[in-house]
């Protein structure tokens, strides 16, 4: 398999001085998703943005991982909400209400 | 320049202790927090103050030198000169975000301690800062792929847009964010459109809506109207005895589909019929006439 995209976990763990132990746990909580190939675990760098996030909410706010799940599923749907927010703007534009 | 009150910032008074301080910047730190308030200005001005002044005051050298002087920053360099002698290397304890928020500091800051923030950063590398900008365009940009050449930190780059583009996206432009520190990969750039419509048709997503004034005889007795769309004009057939506010769909003749090329939405006309005015006589008369014929038919 290809790994141009992907960012072997013992390099990241080294650059971003951060705890194996913490990358497999947010694999376990589902936080993350790693690529296996050949017995090696990867990070695609695509999820690079997302893991600094979380990296940056355990180890600067001291946020734990089950505070760290919760953070993430609020600012899915505030992003969703974001989203309708603005689709909804439009529409009242175009409805000639703003 | 202002001073700035650090102590203020960090809701302390000004005995604080280290301990107070670091327990004060962690619990503002986690309200302003820019990855837990997404877009908001506000919260990331404010999580900039709050981690400037917890670069100062969780500092001992720095806090004694803004105790003393931080009225009167203009002459801390004689504090500076002073303290030449005595210079010794000094780490202080407290945590210093090294993340995509922390570097950057106000004039005051600058003046009074320098450029640079402590060396208590963790040596890690971490992607640039996001960078958001602001795109205005007009509905007709948007209507084609669009190609802008954009400033950013001081490089042109120049960028293409798919059309259809909605007022309020935002498109992710990849490694075109600050540079990343310590080596880290650059940022992204977010680029927020604002679409301005100038045009006399309204949208709807892809759908496109617009108005057209028949005549009196066209909508009773139907006939053939040049209606403009927004790549040009069509000829639509008009049927007799067309209402006013009849709404014909002309299909594929809407906006651009986002990403979706060659996939338009629709364009709606709505039909307004216009009643003749300033009527002659003889026109007049024939009306009576007509009106006579309606009311004896019906």
């Amino acid at each position: 398999m290809n790994t141009d995209n992907l960012i072997r976990i013992e390099y990241f763990c080294e650059q971003y001085n951060v705890e194996f132990s913490f990358i497999n746990a947010l694999k376990e909580s589902g936080l993350i998703n790693l690529v296996v190939v050949e017995e090696s675990s990867y990070l695609s760098t695509e999820d690079l943005k997302g893991l600094e996030k979380l990296i940056r909410l355990h180890y600067e706010l001291g946020i734990n991982l089950e505070g760290i799940d919760v953070i993430s599923n609020l600012l899915n749907q505030l992003e969703d909400l974001q989203q309708e927010l603005t689709a909804a703007k439009n529409k009242l534009k175009f409805l000639g209400m703003e | 320049m202002d001073f700035i009150d650090y102590y203020k910032i960090l809701e302390l008074p000004k005995t604080a202790s280290e301990a107070d301080i670091k327990s004060a910047y962690r619990k503002l730190a986690r309200k302003y927090h820019p990855d837990v308030n997404p877009n908001n200005k506000e919260a990331e001005k404010k999580f900039k103050e709050i981690n400037e002044a917890n670069e100062v005051l969780s500092d001992p050298e720095k806090r004694k030198k803004y105790d003393t002087y931080g009225k009167d920053w203009k002459h801390a360099d004689a504090f500076e000169e002073a303290k030449k002698q005595q210079r010794q290397s000094q780490h202080a304890s407290g945590q210093q975000f090294s993340g995509e928020y922390g570097n950057d500091f106000s004039d005051f800051f600058e003046s009074m301690f320098g450029g640079q923030a402590g060396s208590r950063s963790r040596q890690t590398k971490f992607r640039g800062q996001d960078l958001n900008a602001e795109l205005h365009l007009t509905l007709n940009d948007v209507y084609k792929p669009h190609q802008q050449t954009l400033n950013v930190n001081g490089k042109n780059i120049r960028l293409s847009f798919p059309a259809g583009i909605e007022n309020g996206q935002t498109i992710k432009v990849g490694g075109h964010g600050a540079p990343g520190v310590n080596g880290g990969p650059n940022g992204d750039l977010y680029i927020t459109f604002q679409i301005e419509n100038t045009t006399k048709f309204k949208r709807n997503g892809s759908d496109l809506n617009t108005s057209v004034d028949v005549d009196l005889y066209t909508a009773l007795l139907g006939g053939d109207l040049l209606v403009e769309t927004f790549d040009g004009k069509v000829k639509l057939k008009v049927a007799p005895e067309t209402q006013s506010g009849t709404v014909v769909k002309l299909k594929g003749k809407g906006f651009p589909v986002y990403k979706k090329e060659n996939h338009f939405g629709d364009l709606y006309i709505t039909f307004k019929v216009n009643l003749p005015t300033n009527l002659s006589e003889k026109e007049k008369e024939l009306l009576q006439e007509l009106k006579k014929i309606r009311s004896h038919e019906h």
